[in-house]
């Protein structure tokens, strides 16, 4: 087990090369640094020393790949690839556009996404799989295609409409909770309610057609119809056999995403200006800020691969024929 | 009235894609289980009546893709022979059908059917001194003299004249299908009328028949009121909000359709070799998708949307037109959005693939000796296609719906671009405002969700039909 998550690990890294090599070419070929220092300083300030400032500043005066100047280990360790590609595997990101350092807000960051993000994951997997087992429970009847169809028409609308309908309707008509915003601790649950809510809404038609169609194809298997045979109650073998046996699937698609938590929810947090990586990275974009996009794509895919092994992990937990080699 | 018609990127590939749909359409007529699996989607009314918005939506799209620049008035005292001058202005030919939606703005916000201005302004009265009062718009309701009193009346009449014209445009169709139907089903036009008022047709026309009237009973409403209010109201520099709303269709097919467009090739090329070839070739491609798969698709499409604007801004000498600009940013955005989003696909076509490449089928062909390539084409394509055609059906839904979310965070199509997430972008920051402006949003939710559900219902029927696992 140890010695399998090791192995793992180890096959992560040529993945994150490929990412960082991926993300530097992005970054750094399609455009020069000069091209950025253009477009970020605008066509009034863009002058020649004006651009070499704005790349000093940054670290991008240096060359790309080799530096022929500097000697010894210094000819690869003085240029951009190194300083802003090779340093992210020591999770050491530098500093954003406003001169703070990108690892500390992240890590300052991490708080209020998880205190969103968590809480949405637990219960829009608790609301999907149990309205998906009523809808199975009920299964052919009307209530089952009612239910179908009004996860599509959920499904169908842009969680943008979500967000501000449930804005509007619960902050503003009725004045229940704070539109917007953050506190530090236990005060936060005030704020968190409604995006939390929303955010499970917004997610649960598509989940619950995908969990209700998992446990149609369990339903239809040979040991459902012995358990029935048996005498057990169709509650008992819902519950008992067909969740337990849809585990596997459902684990599949659930355990990618728990790392992925932590990087919140872009609209979200932007939506309710919840000082969380989401609203950060949204205004890194916005702000055109390349040093965060950046570290938050590094984070991001550590945080996938990480999901990957745990999504391994977690089949040994369901499945006892599954044996990590 | 002298133009230059103008073939812009999006609208070429849009066409091309027609084009492939049309030799699709005319490769199932030829083959008969292609045709058995398509008449299983005909057959069902949920999935006709699908098709019928569907097609509506793409109406719009198509005459919204021929673009062309008008002549300008040739200037004074210029000489007869000079040459002539194009306005730097792109327009469609759907603006050509709604010149009056395009033409007629009001100063800023007004209500739907309103007949004054939303915001209040200073006027200077008659009798001297001022009032602060909202003013009469320009265009809106301007026909009535006393719109509190006779705005109900005329709109409920003019309404009827739309909706009874929309009624009358729709026999038509009807009795096409009616006389299409008694052909080849050998019966009287008559007998067959009844046959399809019952629902009693092979193919579900009744539930297409119906949508279609549903639509032209509402557009001749809509086209009956449109010249003289503004059905969905105006927007911030007072456009009419139904005209966006159409124009925003356009967009949101073009990013739905050409994405696909660009990632079947990868996906469908890659897939079948890593799955048929094995050995280094199946490692190769998985690492790519694995790496592309790692990084979470927002950030990878901010990166490369950020760099692609960084190309466009610092190379203004490549667009004539600001038209051309927003347009490459949009095919840049399909290009970006196809390449972060082939790789599900791609894993499922090897999957599928790996399969295929055991059975006996295929084992006999590679024992007679046939090269891989025919192989490939000959027996292995059409036994995945499926899989392709159910992803393509599947994704469009959920491409229509990023791309509004994209163009929110400022990441999707140009700013210029007239689209769902730039009008919801609009329409957002005037929530707060009181009384709100709803109409914008109002307007983007209904083209949105009617468009996106019909794209859901309809993929739902494909894949009923053509997945092997379903029965």
């Amino acid at each position: 087990m140890f010695a399998y998550v090791i192995r793992r690990l180890v096959y992560a890294v040529p993945i994150l090369i490929g990412v960082n090599l991926l993300t530097f070419l992005l970054f750094f070929v399609v455009n020069s640094p000069d091209d950025m220092a253009r477009m970020h300083l605008g066509a009034r300030h863009a002058t020649e020393e004006g651009i070499e400032r704005w790349k000093a500043e940054r670290g991008y005066d240096k060359p790309t790949f080799w530096n022929a100047d500097a000697d010894g280990a210094g000819r690869l360790t003085e240029t951009i690839f190194f300083d802003k590609s090779l340093r992210m595997f020591a999770f050491d990101f530098g500093s954003a556009d406003d001169g703070r350092d990108i690892g500390r807000e992240i890590r300052d960051r991490m708080g209020p996404s998880l205190a969103i993000a968590l809480p949405t994951f637990l219960l829009g997997l608790f609301v999907a799989v149990s309205f998906a087992l009523l809808l199975v429970f009920f299964r052919a009847t009307y209530l089952d295609f009612w239910g179908v169809v009004i996860c599509v028409a959920m499904m169908s609308i842009s969680s943008l409409f979500y967000i501000i309908g449930g804005q509007w309707l619960v902050s503003k008509a009725w004045a229940l909770v704070p539109i917007s915003g953050y506190a530090p601790g236990l005060d936060a649950a005030r704020f968190l309610v409604l995006p939390v809510l929303i955010s499970v809404l917004a997610g649960v038609g598509s989940s619950v057609r995908w969990y209700r169609t998992i446990f149609l194809e369990e339903i239809s298997r040979d040991y459902v119809r012995t358990a029935r045979a048996k005498g057990l109650s169709e509650l008992a073998v819902l519950f008992r056999h067909v969740l337990k046996n849809a585990m596997i699937p459902i684990l599949t698609g659930v355990v990618v995403v728990i790392p992925l938590l932590f990087m919140g929810s872009l609209l979200v947090e932007s939506f309710f200006g919840v000082p969380g990586l989401g609203s950060y990275t949204i205004d890194a974009i916005n702000a055109q800020d390349f040093a965060v996009v950046r570290a938050m794509v590094f984070i991001g895919s550590v945080l996938y691969i990480v999901g990957l092994i745990l999504t391994d992990l977690s089949y040994t937990l369901v499945d006892p024929r599954v044996r990590l080699e | 009235m002298d133009f230059q018609p103008v073939l812009l990127w999006t609208d070429l590939l849009f066409f091309a894609l027609l084009l492939v749909g049309v030799a699709t359409v005319l490769h199932v007529r030829a083959s008969e289980p292609l045709r058995a699996a398509w008449r299983k989607v005909g057959r069902r009314p949920t999935g006709m009546a699908a098709a019928t918005v569907l097609l509506a939506f793409l109406l719009v799209g198509v005459v919204d893709s021929l673009h062309y620049r008008p002549q300008l008035p040739a200037v004074e005292g210029a000489a007869a022979d000079a040459p002539a001058v194009y306005s730097s202005e792109v327009l469609s030919a759907l603006d050509v059908l709604l010149e009056p939606l395009r033409t007629r703005t009001e100063k800023t916000y007004s209500a739907p059917f309103a007949d004054t201005l939303y915001v209040r302004e200073t006027v200077e009265l008659p009798e001297g001194g001022q009032a602060r009062i909202h003013p009469r718009l320009v265009w809106g309701a301007a026909h009535l003299a006393d719109p509190e009193a006779e705005r109900a009346g005329d709109v409920a009449a003019r309404a009827a004249v739309g909706a009874v014209g929309g009624a009358l445009l729709w026999l038509l169709p009807v009795m096409l299908v009616a006389v299409g139907v008694s052909r080849s089903a050998k019966l009287s036009p008559g007998v067959a009328l009844g046959k399809l008022v019952r629902g009693d047709t092979v193919l579900a026309w009744r539930a297409a028949l119906a949508t279609l009237g549903a639509i032209l009973v509402l557009g001749g409403i809509v086209a009956a009121l449109a010249p003289v209010y503004h059905v969905f109201g105006t927007d911030k520099v007072g456009q009419d909000v139904l005209y966006l709303a159409l124009k925003s269709v356009r967009t949101a097919l073009v990013i739905g359709t050409l994405t696909t467009l660009v990632m079947l090739p990868f996906a469908v090329a890659l897939g079948v070799m890593a799955g048929y070839l094995g050995g280094w070739v199946d490692d190769v491609i998985q690492y790519l998708y694995t790496v592309l798969n790692a990084i979470p698709g927002v950030l990878l499409i901010a990166a490369a949307v950020l760099m692609m604007q960084v190309v466009i801004d610092t190379h203004p000498q490549w667009f004539a037109t600001a038209a051309e600009r927003a347009d490459a940013r949009l095919l840049a955005l399909c290009l970006i959005l196809g390449i972060t989003s082939w790789t599900g696909l791609c894993r499922l076509l090897r999957g599928e693939t790996l399969k295929l490449r055991e059975l006996e089928y295929v084992q006999a062909a590679r024992a007679f000796g046939v090269r891989t390539p025919a192989i490939l084409r000959r027996h292995v394509l059409p036994n995945v296609m499926h899989i392709v055609l159910i992803a393509l059906v599947m994704d469009f839904s959920g491409l229509v719906l990023a791309e509004a979310v994209l163009s929110y965070i400022g990441i999707g199509v140009d700013p210029t671009m007239i689209s769902f997430g730039t009008m919801i972008n609009m329409a957002r920051a005037e929530l707060a405002r009181e009384p709100m402006v709803w109409w914008s949003l109002l307007a983007a939710f209904c083209f949105m969700f009617v468009l996106v559900l019909a794209a859901n219902l309809f993929a739902d029927v494909v894949r009923d039909a053509f997945d092997p696992r379903r029965g």
